[in-house]
């Protein structure tokens, strides 16, 4: 499995936010994107999630480009933007649980589990705390089977401890053979991960 | 910043062509204008019913025509837009709308001035009255999503999508528009279009239409070309907000 | 397929639990119906007359009513990312979208409807060709509708718009659903007026999603 960008440029209203920005990603490794405010990290994000086109270059799984051939790609990752993508009237369950039917998985109930959820299940998002919407969607994600990750912000709002829970369940996934692909601004203190910064465009 | 240039660069060849045809427009636009409204109100016939009024419908036929032409030009253009991804075609599709929007306009209030002394009523719903007035919203609504967007390029496909929808439409419009007015025959008095058109009649209208047709050609290149200047003066403002 | 209808589902589910916007939808359509004998006199012969057509005029508005929301709180809460690049395609999606404020938003109106013809002294014949004329005309709305609340999905006011773009689009089928109750308390054929409305909504099953979905990809980029 391998995911690889080549030459990307993206340009937002009009304005060429970045360009020339190149690299790759095997089985079990995982890159951070950094960079200042504007520097395109969300777009970079979006454009490998497909939500986005790029005005130049070339994303490629497994040798397909994701654009043209993206049947292989849809379904091979998860993600997790900043906004919540939680309705307020269901409960936890029923949020996740619908994801994870929409994007093929069923293991709700483990997911719900690994990040302390049990109790909060059958409780409405709307009354959760922002900690704990952002752990329903980490759950969400534990969840789903993708083999890459591509996680914007995953980690604001949450307390230490979910966040050494978060970096645990990263280096698992990586461990068993998965990507991630992530920005975030919390020092995670990894030294397993390639840091790809978008100011110089350079990994 | 290549990459922006290059894009804007495009509209050059297009620039070209046009200074070339403009000022023939504009000849043509007058001498057709001046040949046409001296037919229409000196040569052509007062109407053995409706006297001099008829003279009304040179200047009112041929918008309308206009205003069903420009619309299908902007889908068309919209068309060209959205598939080879052509500027130009979305910038003359923008710069046509207003123009159209004038041309319905014209029909409307041509249209009921016509239809006082015919109908002794400024406004009758008649279905081609009403398809027009249709119209012009389908003209208003075009317009205004071009100003909803901030970004030119969402804005021109979602005017492009919009368009498409609208032609499709208009025909079904037009098609029970008429069917409603069947339903509900008002007391007829008299149609716009007579039942048999004399040449006396066809040549003067045939000349305002191309007319009209020059002075939108003319009309539209000048813009156009405001269009593209307009989008070269924000290209070259951003390029030196980012140098500043 | 269970994508799609779980979707569905959701959209139910949801608007059963917030209920505002079903009742809402609701109250207008009656509210705008009870304006009109107020307006023109409760004579019951001028109230027959202009039944079928405030009736239809009342369900177009009230179905605009609600068409802003169409997409609108997918986008805000960031939910319309995570459909439109899931495994279901995106014109399906709309589909299922249109299906859900069809169900949600309009066939409300429908299940009402007659209580407030019989208000406005629609004969009999009359009545069960609204209930036909609108349940083969509104799916038209929800879908041209569709376009519109694509289009307009990321403004901040996008109501307005939406109404000067939609509208126009709906004048087909308010004409032939008006059209079909008229014919239907004059004692003539309803047929011609209800296979011309089912062709519109035919037609605006294709065009419909493919359009609103062509909306959707742009306003997301």
């Amino acid at each position: 499995m391998s995911f690889a960008v080549r030459n990307l440029a993206c340009q937002r209203a009009e304005q060429l936010v970045f360009e020339n920005v190149s690299f790759s990603l095997a089985s079990g490794e995982a890159i951070w994107v950094r960079g200042r405010n504007g520097a395109g990290k969300s777009s970079l994000l979006r454009i490998c999630a497909r939500l986005l086109s790029p005005l130049a270059g070339e994303i490629t799984w497994n040798d397909e480009d994701i654009f043209k051939d993206s049947e292989t790609y849809v379904g091979s990752y998860h993600y997790l933007g900043h906004q919540e993508a939680l309705k307020y009237a269901m409960t936890v369950r029923e949020n996740i649980g619908f994801w994870s039917m929409f994007h093929g998985t069923e293991d709700v109930v483990s997911a719900l589990e690994q990040f302390d959820l049990q109790k909060l299940a059958d409780t409405p998002t709307g009354l959760l705390s922002q900690g704990q919407k952002k752990r329903t969607n980490l759950a969400r994600l534990v969840a789903s089977s993708a083999k890459l990750w591509i996680l914007d912000e995953p980690l604001s709002a949450l307390d230490k401890h979910y966040i050494a829970l978060f970096k645990e369940r990263l280096m698992r996934h990586l461990a068993a053979g998965g990507m991630a692909l992530f920005a975030t601004h919390q020092d995670l203190e990894l030294e397993q991960v390639k840091l790809l910064d978008l100011d110089d465009g350079a990994l | 910043m290549a990459i922006d240039l290059h894009r804007y660069a495009n509209p050059k060849r297009f620039l070209a062509i046009t200074a070339a045809i403009y000022p023939w427009s504009v000849w043509l636009t007058a001498i057709l204008l001046l040949s046409g409204l001296y037919l229409s109100l000196f040569v052509a016939p007062p109407d053995y019913q409706q006297g001099d009024t008829v003279r009304i419908m040179f200047v009112h036929v041929p918008a309308a025509w206009m205003a069903l032409m420009i619309y299908t030009m902007m889908a068309i253009s919209s068309a060209v837009g959205l598939i080879w991804k052509h500027p130009v075609a979305d910038l003359s599709a923008k710069a046509a709308a207003p123009i159209g929007a004038c041309f319905t306009f014209l029909a409307l209030v041509t249209g009921s001035l016509w239809g006082q002394p015919m109908w002794g009523t400024f406004w009758v719903w008649d279905a081609r009255l009403t398809s027009m007035l249709i119209l012009l919203f389908l003209y208003l609504g075009y317009m205004a999503i071009w100003e909803s967007f901030d970004d030119p390029a969402k804005a021109a496909k979602a005017a492009a999508i919009l368009a498409l929808v609208g032609v499709i439409n208009i025909p079904i419009i037009r098609f029970s528009v008429d069917w409603w007015n069947t339903l509900h025959q008002p007391a007829s008095v008299a149609t716009m279009a007579g039942p048999k058109i004399h040449s006396s009649i066809l040549i003067p209208l045939l000349v305002m239409g191309l007319a009209y047709t020059a002075f939108f050609v003319m009309v539209l290149i000048i813009r156009v070309k405001a269009e593209i200047l307009k989008r070269r003066l924000r290209v070259l403002q951003i390029a030196e907000l980012r140098e500043s | 397929m269970k994508r799609f209808f779980s979707l569905i589902g959701r959209d139910l589910t949801l608007a059963v639990r917030q209920g505002s916007a079903v009742t809402l939808g609701l109250s207008f359509f009656v509210i705008v119906i009870i304006l009109f004998p107020l307006g023109v006199g409760p004579e019951l012969a001028v109230l027959a007359r202009i039944g079928p057509g405030v009736l239809w005029v009342a369900a177009l508005l009230a179905c605009l009513l609600t068409l802003d929301r169409m997409f609108q709180a997918d986008y805000e809460d960031g939910s319309l990312d995570l459909l439109m690049i899931g495994p279901l395609p995106l014109e399906i999606l709309v589909l299922a979208k249109v299906i859900a404020h069809w169900l949600t938003s309009v066939l409300p109106l429908i299940v009402i409807a007659p209580i407030l013809a019989l208000s406005l002294n629609l004969p009999g014949e009359g009545i069960s060709a609204l209930v036909v004329s609108l349940l083969i005309g509104t799916p038209t709305l929800s879908l041209i509708g569709s376009v519109g609340a694509a289009l307009t999905m990321a403004m901040r006011r996008g109501g307005v718009l939406l109404s000067l773009l939609v509208l126009p689009l709906y004048i087909p089928v308010l004409i032939f659903g008006v059209a079909a109750v008229e014919a239907a308390v004059a004692q003539l054929s309803v047929t011609p007026h209800l296979l011309l409305l089912g062709g519109v909504s035919l037609g605006a099953l294709v065009v419909g999603p493919l359009a609103a979905a062509a909306a959707l990809r742009l306003s997301l980029s």
